[in-house]
């Protein structure tokens, strides 16, 4: 990439602006969404359908008493959002937006900067970034924010191995690790012979890496601290979790930092496994999709579906506990993605890096298909066995018995039999109606 | 040579130069100064990236990314998670126990500063520039090249070496469960047990004047409730000034 100064300047205030916009926007939109999975109608009322409702929270938030407790470490403390939000913001300079366009008279790709190993900078950020919250909790001099900044650093040093296997996943399969060249690797599709009839499948990685992909979107949302992994934040223990203490502009950096982290993690998993800005079809159908502006429209909309995801898990799913969000991590994903990572060498050496797609994504496909059996049909439990001689408890305490068959209630039989004679005689009556 | 070497040095180079330098330099000396642990770990982190900034603008990414993410990102991060534990207030001590140990020290210190030094010196003069060793290859596929085909006995002896220092540490660490598991309904039936009060235990007290988990809680006779005093935290005696009933403000004391 040459472009000039001034160039990357404006592309720097762009993605800048860009974050903060859609920071805005997926924070009421994450509102809203939750509200229609909860039916509730959510912020309606500051600008059209509640828009403007983000903007007078933060507007809110800034005008709020800055506090610095006591205990507080004071510079460390001024540091750590700082930081956080920070890191948040330098990851998303190497996301590809779109494919080359014209900008006053230069040709310039869509993305603020490329590099040899773009993709490394974005996992760098995100370690960088966990240093904000851990040491904001560390610094507060409170308890629950030490609780929570404790939780933040063992969660993400486990998280961060899981997500490094499954994009080790892409750098096997693309042979690069910049994120243009990545999206570039991804836009051929896979010719397959099926039964006589050519079927062009997407040249996308979730599809031939289908077990990385999964391994990464569940490490990304750990990696991020949403639910149901928001352990460090978690409310209803820890109060706010490391950022207890903060108030103000500074609980508000926090806030953005989650919100970006968010966005960026959907973008660099619609890079590494969608496709990036590659339109959602086969180019054949629109050959003017993938070129000029249009693609922005692609990409945004895919990032747009996975914050969309993000809300769906926040809205479906209980926070895990401690323990079982460790052992997901530890005893799944990890020994997972290295057994997956080994396959994928193996395959890759036997089949002659590449010319074989169809037989790797058949290969694939059905390690995949075996696992999810596995999963289905692994017999957890014991077949339930009736025991024996009735539970008499322990010491005289009364338990009833296992086999304890409940009487029906007296006043609801004689309810059950008025409801019976009356539906009979109404029954009568509407089938008379219909005759006539 | 060097002085040759600098003048290759492009303008953007210097800048970032001499401005990463002094950070480098200054987290180094904070980190032998500061007084509180945490301090310390956060300028060596400091002096990491710094370093890594400087791989990376000798033409080297791949290493700089990966000294941020294994040295900062996870090391250090490991490193700050041991001593969050420790507390907050904890400062290394500076009582002395050994006798001269300034005078050797800093007598050993200017004898390891002067070896450095020539050997740096040494080994820096008649260097020449190699320039890019693969060039049109990139930093990644060079790098791997040397180190799965030149350099794979060394590199599986240090995996082998890591591998056998995890297993060790996580021997050290194992603690074995102390009796059986027991499962759900043991635990149950040994609550509903007869002598044994099922509900929960009492909390401890907290009043007006205290809210510590050590102030027992207050039968509704006056008395201390004694299962809601922590086998591990003191019970707190209460002053005299403590114990007597509080005057409401605004309000006549009964």
């Amino acid at each position: 990439m040459n472009d000039p100064f001034w160039l990357i300047a404006i592309k720097g205030v762009v993605v800048f602006v860009v974050l903060v916009l859609l920071v805005l926007f997926t924070i009421w939109y994450e509102r809203r969404l939750v509200a229609v999975m909860q039916v509730r109608p959510g912020p309606n009322r500051n600008g059209p359908f509640g828009l403007l409702q983000s903007l007078a929270d933060g507007l809110k938030l800034a005008f709020k008493e800055d506090i610095l407790p006591r205990t507080a470490d004071k510079w460390v403390f001024l540091a750590a959002p700082a930081i956080a939000v920070t890191c948040a913001f330098t990851a998303f300079a190497v996301i590809p937006f779109g494919p080359e366009v014209s900008v006053f008279g230069r040709t310039t790709a869509l993305q603020m900067t490329d590099f040899e190993v773009s993709v490394l900078l974005i996992l760098a950020t995100s370690a960088l970034g966990v240093y904000g919250i851990v040491l904001a909790g560390w610094s507060s001099g409170s308890t629950y924010a030490l609780l929570g900044s404790l939780r933040a650093a063992a969660q993400v040093i486990s998280y961060e191995i899981a997500l490094g296997l499954a994009v080790l996943g892409v750098f096997f399969q693309s042979q690069l690790l910049s994120t243009g060249g990545i999206v570039d690797a991804q836009a051929e599709g896979i010719p397959m012979q099926l039964g006589g009839l050519e079927i062009t499948l997407p040249g996308w990685y979730f599809l031939i890496l289908a077990p990385s992909f999964v391994i990464f979107v569940i490490a990304m949302v750990g990696e991020t601290n949403r639910a149901p992994f928001d352990l460090p934040e978690a409310e209803s223990e820890i109060v706010a979790g490391f950022a207890t203490e903060y108030s103000s502009l500074k609980y508000a950096s926090f806030f953005l930092a989650e919100y970006v982290n968010m966005v960026t993690m959907s973008a660099l998993c619609v890079t590494l496994f969608l496709g990036g800005w590659a339109a959602p079809f086969p180019d054949s159908w629109w050959p003017a999709a993938n070129e000029g502006w249009l693609p922005l429209v692609w990409f945004f909309g895919k990032v747009l579906a996975f914050l969309s995801f993000y809300v769906w898990l926040r809205g479906t799913l209980p926070r895990f506990r401690y323990d079982q969000f460790m052992r997901l991590g530890w005893k799944v994903l990890v020994p997972v993605s290295l057994v997956w990572i080994l396959v994928l060498a193996a395959m890759n050496i036997g089949l002659d890096t590449g010319n074989d797609l169809p037989t790797r994504i058949a290969f694939a496909g059905g390690a995949a298909i075996a696992v999810m059996a596995l999963i289905f049909f692994w017999p957890t439990r014991k077949p339930y066995e009736p025991p024996e001689e009735p539970d008499a408890g322990l010491g005289g305490y009364p338990v009833p018995p296992l086999d304890l068959v409940v009487p029906p209630n007296p006043r609801g039989l004689t309810e059950l039999e008025q409801r019976e004679t009356a539906g009979a005689i109404e029954g009568g009556t509407d089938k008379g109606k219909e005759e006539e | 040579m060097i002085a040759e070497l600098a003048q290759t040095a492009s303008t953007g180079e210097t800048v970032a130069f001499w401005i990463l330098a002094p950070l480098a330099v200054g987290g180094a000396i904070g980190l032998v100064l500061a007084r509180s642990a945490i301090h310390a770990a956060l300028m060596l982190a400091l002096t990491m990236v710094t370093l890594a900034v400087f791989y990376i603008m000798q033409s080297a990414p791949f290493l700089g990314f990966v000294q941020i993410m294994v040295y900062t990102g996870a090391i250090m991060m490991l490193f700050l998670f041991v001593l969050m534990l420790f507390g907050r207030d904890s400062r290394d001590s500076m009582f002395e126990t050994l006798r001269g140990q300034r005078f050797l020290a800093a007598l050993l210190g200017v004898g390891l500063a002067a070896l450095l030094t020539s050997g740096l010196a040494h080994a820096v003069t008649g260097l020449t520039v190699a320039g890019d060793p693969a060039p049109g290859q990139g930093n990644v596929p060079a790098i791997a090249e040397e180190l799965f085909t030149t350099y794979i006995f060394p590199f599986e002896v240090v995996s082998g070496v890591l591998t056998v220092a995890a297993v060790g540490a996580l021997m050290f660490a194992h603690v074995s469960r102390r009796g059986e598991a027991r499962s759900q309904k043991e635990s149950s039936r040994e609550r509903f047990a007869p002598g044994n009060y099922p509900g929960p235990k009492p909390g401890p007290g907290v009043f007006a004047t205290s809210d510590s988990t050590a102030t027992p809680a207050l039968l509704p006779d006056g008395t201390t409730a004694a299962e809601s005093l922590s086998e591990y935290v003191p019970p707190r005696q209460l002053t005299a000034v403590e114990a007597a009933p509080k005057p409401t403000e605004g309000r006549e004391e009964r």
